[in-house]
């Protein structure tokens, strides 16, 4: 039997992909012509509509895919799916009344969740619907649990503890208190990334046992090791963000001993680089393969950068610039993107299948997108650098004429952004349309 | 349930636990014995920055937009201040648009930011780089 509901998150997680990064680029167009929309739509609401789109796809592609191969692909028997029904459409009336609270200027939340606070009430519920079905599930019909079911369980409950700590500033006790207050919101969001991570990276050892047809690699002691390394930085891991703010030492202190442990993540990595290459049936999934070598890129590049800013020394220096703002591009577009477009070619190839002619698209798309992110992401390097330069070298000039000077790093970062939105949408289209085509027969 | 299970589960319970304890510190502690309370007018200027969506173009000590300035500082830079930061509020200088914001608002905005810039310094020069790649901050009490 379909799971349409699955389906439906799949569908409303690509659409707000493709129309989240229209936004990002309508918000990068205000870098190079600060007057253009000023009037109708501002940078200050723009930017909140882009970011709430992408996050809105990295949470309903990685709930989708979950309900997804629960129900499709292992076969197991939903506790409910009437509940499940009903966080989609808690979901989605969530997701339209956040866009009216946009449209109507009621943006009395913070960065990343500007809506109107009311609305994280539903949202809230709606995670602990997916919270309920995923466990009663799970635990009735699961014994010895793979290291991604553990993932997944874990990202959701963290969701949760992280979306309600990301509004503590609601009581007086926080809010009133500048530093606290700056440090508690910090903390969630680093978090609260980490828990989406949680789903994202669950997603993508789960599709690479599907593709090797070997469960080993999500039961293997050293898969756990991981599991576990990665649950102490989601918990005590996030203090980058405020190294720079006053908060007591020791705050800071932990963080940065935490998130040097990430250094074993990264040997790892090397270590195995070639041997899982060669280990692969790639032939099985060829898309979803290709989709996960990139994302090996990715994290390869974002965690060196990560490290490094990681490090107080050298953090003190990127803080605030657009060296951070590579990285968050780095991790949501290079890792998080590509492990859930792996994850939806993934769940094509069981429904359906592509013809040579567009699976030729594909790949081509996956190159374009590569190539367009590497670029936009160097002119970030580039931007933050010359801010961090101006910051702490060249503070006889304006900020105003510092920015005048970026004005051609910009411009290869508005036109890479183009790029790489076309690339997005040659490969998001043809998986929409079949995803579409599958719910209509 | 399996033995591999109940050692994951053992394991996840003293993460909690340490979790727990950790997040109460976080909560409870303050930056120094005298932190920094906003009154009735800075949180009303809190409201208002909030409402407004400032941190999608501004920054406070590097947290926030890029498309502005970080105003941690701004209130006691040299030559900026309360009057520069009230003629920027209604003016729409480039990308930024023309509040409307009232004589009381904008009065509250400059106290919310009076308070952020009392807390410390961004960026912060005076800071002492370690061996061990830590950085020692200068706080603003240590006058």
């Amino acid at each position: 039997m379909k799971n349409k509901a699955a389906i439906i998150f799949l569908i409303t997680a690509l659409l707000a992909l493709l129309i989240g990064v229209f936004f990002g680029l309508m918000a990068a167009l205000q870098y190079l012509i600060p007057e253009f929309l000023k009037e109708i739509i501002p940078f200050h609401k723009m930017r909140p509509f882009h970011v709430t789109t992408v996050i809105t796809w990295i949470v309903l592609s990685a709930t989708g895919s979950i309900y997804f191969y629960l129900t499709q692909v292992e076969k197991l028997k939903l506790f409910s799916n009437k509940l499940m029904k009903l966080h989609l459409g808690i979901f989605l009336i969530t997701g339209l009344g956040i866009y009216l609270s946009y449209i109507f200027g009621k943006m009395d939340g913070r960065e990343y969740l500007a809506f109107t606070h009311i609305l994280t009430i539903p949202i809230l519920f709606g995670w602990l619907l997916f919270g309920i079905n995923y466990f009663k599930t799970m635990l009735k019909q699961i014994n010895n649990w793979p290291v991604y079911y553990w993932m997944w369980g874990t990202g959701i409950v963290f969701m949760i503890i992280h979306l309600t700590e990301a509004h503590l500033w609601l009581f007086p006790y926080f809010r009133e208190h500048v530093i606290k207050d700056l440090t508690v919101q910090w903390k969630s969001y680093g978090s609260f990334v980490g828990s989406w991570n949680m789903l994202v990276y669950g997603i993508s050892i789960y599709l690479m046992s599907k593709i090797k047809g070997d469960d080993s690699i999500g039961r293997n002691k050293l898969s756990f090791f991981f599991y576990f390394l990665g649950l102490t930085n989601l918990m005590f891991g996030w203090a980058h963000h405020t190294y720079i703010v006053p908060t007591l030492p020791w705050i800071r202190f932990v963080a940065y001993g935490v998130s040097m442990t990430e250094w074993i993540i990264l040997g790892y990595m090397i270590y195995e680089w070639k041997k899982n290459l060669s280990q692969t049936k790639k032939e099985s999934y060829p898309l979803t393969y290709k989709f996960l070598v990139t994302t090996d890129f990715w994290i390869f590049i974002n965690l060196i950068l990560a490290l490094l800013f990681s490090i107080p020394a050298i953090n003190f220096f990127t803080h605030g610039t657009h060296i951070t703002v590579a990285h968050s591009m780095g991790t949501t577009i290079g890792i998080n993107t590509t492990i859930l477009l792996a994850s939806l070619l993934f769940i094509i190839s069981k429904i359906s299948i592509f013809t040579k002619k567009q699976e030729k698209i594909i790949k081509r798309g996956l190159w374009g997108f590569n190539i367009t992110l590497f670029l936009f992401f160097t002119s970030l390097l580039i931007a933050g650098a010359r801010r961090s330069h101006w910051m702490y070298a060249g503070n006889d000039t304006s900020f105003s004429s510092m920015q005048d000077s970026l004005f051609w790093v910009y411009m290869v970062f508005f036109v890479f952004g183009m790029a790489l939105t076309t690339s997005i949408s040659i490969i998001g289209l043809p998986i929409l349309k079949k995803l579409i085509n599958y719910l209509r027969i | 349930m399996t033995k591999k299970t109940t050692y994951n589960f053992l394991i996840i319970t003293i993460l909690i636990t340490f979790f727990a304890v950790f997040n109460g510190f976080i909560y409870t502690s303050n930056e120094n014995e005298n932190p920094v309370k906003l009154t009735e007018q800075a949180m009303h200027g809190q409201r208002l920055w909030q409402e407004n969506n400032c941190w999608s173009c501004h920054q406070t000590y590097g947290l926030g937009g890029y498309l502005g300035p970080d105003l941690t500082n701004i209130y006691s830079a040299e030559n900026k201040g309360p009057s520069y930061i009230k003629a920027f509020l209604n003016s729409g200088v480039k990308a930024m648009p023309k509040f409307n914001f009232s004589e009381e608002e904008k009065n509250a905005l400059v106290t919310y930011l009076k308070f952020i810039d009392s807390t410390g310094y961004y960026p912060n020069y005076k800071a002492k780089f370690k061996s061990n790649g830590w950085v020692e901050l200068e706080y603003k009490n240590e006058k």
